[in-house]
């Protein structure tokens, strides 16, 4: 029972930090149609600023809030720079653009921060808390609750807010969306601005328990991509439910079958999902947008 | 007009450089192939820096033999299918006189059939037993085995009156041969496997495969094979279950990185590695000490960066060679092939090397030194 329990905890820590990482793709995906794969390197970057920043002895809050800005700096910048420039390219285009931006980020960091690993302060202490012989840091806590939190806030912000369904209407008809006043430039600059912010939360929540370095984003991105396709690309609650299972699939399949098949088993999973059902899980409609 | 001058100087120089007759010999061309930069970049990066630092500083001591060296170097970018090609560009258009590296075994394996058919000295850096078992004739190693470190390790269990091991190894090149051999050579040291669990490299959570190995009844130790940020997810993972067996980690993660990543979790982690870890607190009288205090200096000095193993072996791998040539009297590359083969008794950062016939890496188990940290800092376990 405590070894369920373990395991149980385990899988949702895993996948909280997937699905944080599955809403930056949806984000993006809504309010363009476009699979942003630099994504990953969002994340990555918002670690690392992190990192750096309280190891040059800046106190922890005051990192994780530059860290934050900043990567959302960069979000706006590569929207101005590497997509605004093709927006009138297909979409097939602008993904693969999106590939070429992971890779000058990486490429970037790599050169300026250094290749090795950095390591930021749990939130709250590393001391565990134990629940039915079972162990949970603290810190994959503050990943589910603020996951949680930032759900919510996007359900309002695309339910409630004018800009919020100005994105919505410019993914669902670009034209129809110019028409009625909404201006479709500034909708795609706030879109990546916002996912680059959402990928820096992800990053600096993850980064203690997961450590970080230049080359974190690329497996990141791969499962948050992963844990989208498998929620319902464009859906909030896809991405959550997407992200979760996958991390508990994970360590089921690592604590009760063999950690040889972990990796292999949620995409054989994936590859099952999207044969019976193209959209997801939790996608509306069919995906004709991709 | 200016270019006529300067065709001028060219032909002056030209005759000059005629009229005085090898006085200034061709240079020594060292060669050599480095991960300087991708995944495999931690380990090849500082290969490039040593031997870049290294160059310099022999030929600012006069050369060997009297004439300079000059160090040719490509980056593989990490990926062992490149190592190929690079080596024929080494061996063809720049005719060097050696090649080093092979920051990874992969790449080692590709550039293994051109040095064999172009007959020219190869002084690998990377770790599997592979590339000199069995013995190729024109190829060495410097670093250690992933088997001398199973068998460091369970020689140090015996002592503490373990028998029973779990295995966690990464699903990385590194951790999966390290498996291998671990498995291979249990058996002969007395050693039980009784967990064999994988986790991957990029994994940010490895509790489930931790559970599992709390779970099973008798396991005395656990060992972790991988290389970077892997295993300190790992450490730091046991802290969390608050697992108390033994922990043991290869000569992967020997750097100062490793320590900084897991915090108070590395307390009491036991590791082989080689002595330049602890270049401080060896004893004076250890025959290493000059050499490694030497390096470790020398290297932080000049690229205000830790020393890691890594760099070291580049730095054996060049001063093997040197030494070769200085006894041959000539870079001729069959004479300097035999004088490798016949280095004994030289002290490198890696260990006391003795070459022969049968043994193209020289090094045994005592290269190994077992340590332990402690107040997070590495110290000498024995």
């Amino acid at each position: 029972m405590s070894q369920f329990l373990q395991l149980l905890f385990s899988g949702l820590t895993v996948g909280a930090t997937y699905a944080l990482a599955a809403l930056g793709f949806s984000m993006i995906y809504n309010a363009s149609g476009v699979i942003n794969f630099a994504q990953g390197e969002f994340i990555m970057l918002g670690g690392m600023v992190a990192a750096v920043l309280t190891a040059a002895g800046i106190p922890l809050p005051l990192a994780v809030l530059a860290a934050i800005v900043v990567v959302a700096l960069v979000g706006l910048l590569v929207e101005k720079l590497a997509i605004e420039p093709a927006r009138d390219a297909d979409i097939t285009s602008i993904i693969i653009i999106t590939i070429g931006v992971s890779m000058i980020v990486r490429g970037v960091v790599e050169v300026t921060l250094g290749k090795g690993g950095r390591a930021l302060p749990h939130f709250s202490g590393e001391t565990p808390i134990a629940i039915g012989g079972a162990t949970l840091l603290p810190q994959s806590l503050w990943v589910m609750a603020v996951t949680a939190v930032v759900v919510a806030a996007l359900a309002l912000f695309f339910g409630r807010t004018r800009v919020g369904k100005g994105i919505l209407a410019t993914a669902h008809n670009r034209l129809a969306a110019q028409l009625v006043g909404v201006d479709v430039k500034k909708v795609l600059l706030a879109s990546f601005g916002l996912a680059a912010a959402l990928g820096a939360v992800g990053g600096v929540l993850i980064a203690p328990i997961a450590t970080t370095s230049y080359d974190a984003g690329l497996m990141l991105g791969l499962k948050g991509f992963v844990a989208a396709t498998f929620g319902g690309l464009g859906s909030g609650v896809g991405a959550i439910a997407g992200g979760l299972l996958l991390g508990l699939i994970e360590t089921m399949t690592a604590g009760y079958l063999s950690s040889s098949y972990k990796d292999a088993v949620p995409f054989v999973l994936v590859l099952v999902i999207l044969v019976v059902r193209p959209r997801g899980l939790f996608g509306l409609g069919p995906s004709e947008r991709v | 007009m200016q270019k006529v001058v300067k065709t001028a100087l060219a032909a002056l120089s030209f005759t000059a450089m005629a009229a005085v007759p090898a006085l200034a010999a061709d240079p020594i061309k060292i060669g050599s192939v480095l991960s300087a930069t991708g995944p495999a970049a931690f380990l090849g990066d500082p290969e490039a820096k040593t031997l870049q630092l290294y160059v310099e500083k022999l030929n600012a001591a006069g050369g060997v033999a009297g004439r300079k060296l000059e160090l040719v170097t490509y980056d593989d970018g990490s990926d062992a299918a490149k190592a190929n090609g690079f080596a024929k560009r080494l061996i063809e258009d720049d005719k060097v006189d050696v090649i080093l590296g092979g920051t990874t075994t992969g790449a080692t394996m590709g550039m293994v059939p051109l040095v064999e058919k172009a007959e020219i000295p190869f002084i690998s850096l990377a770790g599997a037993v592979v590339i000199v078992e069995p013995v190729k004739k024109w190829v060495f190693k410097t670093p250690h085995t992933d088997r001398m470190a199973a068998e460091k390790i369970f020689a140090d269990m015996k002592k503490r009156g373990m028998t029973k091991l779990a295995l966690l190894s990464e699903t990385s090149g590194f951790g999966q041969s390290g498996r291998k051999e671990t498995i291979a050579s249990a058996a002969k040291a007395g050693i039980e496997i009784v967990a064999d669990e994988t986790y991957g490299p990029k994994d940010t959570d490895v509790t489930a495969q931790l559970t599992k190995i709390k779970g099973i009844a008798g396991a005395q130790a656990i060992l972790v094979f991988g290389l970077g940020q892997g295993p300190a997810i790992v450490t730091k993972n046991i802290a969390q279950l608050g697992i108390k067996l033994p922990h043991y980690e290869s000569h992967g993660v020997a750097s100062e990185e490793y320590i900084k990543l897991s915090g108070a979790a590395a307390e009491g982690v036991r590791l082989p590695a080689a002595a330049l870890i602890v270049a401080d607190t060896l004893p004076a009288n250890d025959p290493q000490k000059p050499v490694v205090t030497g390096y470790a200096k020398a290297y932080s000095g000049a690229f205000k960066a830790e020393v890691s193993t890594f760099g070291g072996h580049a730095y054996d791998a060049l001063m093997i060679y040197v030494d070769a040539v200085k006894r041959a009297g000539t870079t001729d590359k069959a004479k300097v092939r035999d004088a490798i083969e016949a280095t004994k008794g030289f002290v490198g950062t890696g260990g006391v090397v003795n070459m022969s016939a049968t043994d193209h890496m020289g090094l045994d188990l005592s290269a190994f030194r077992m340590l332990e940290i402690k107040g997070g800092k590495w110290t000498l376990a024995d």
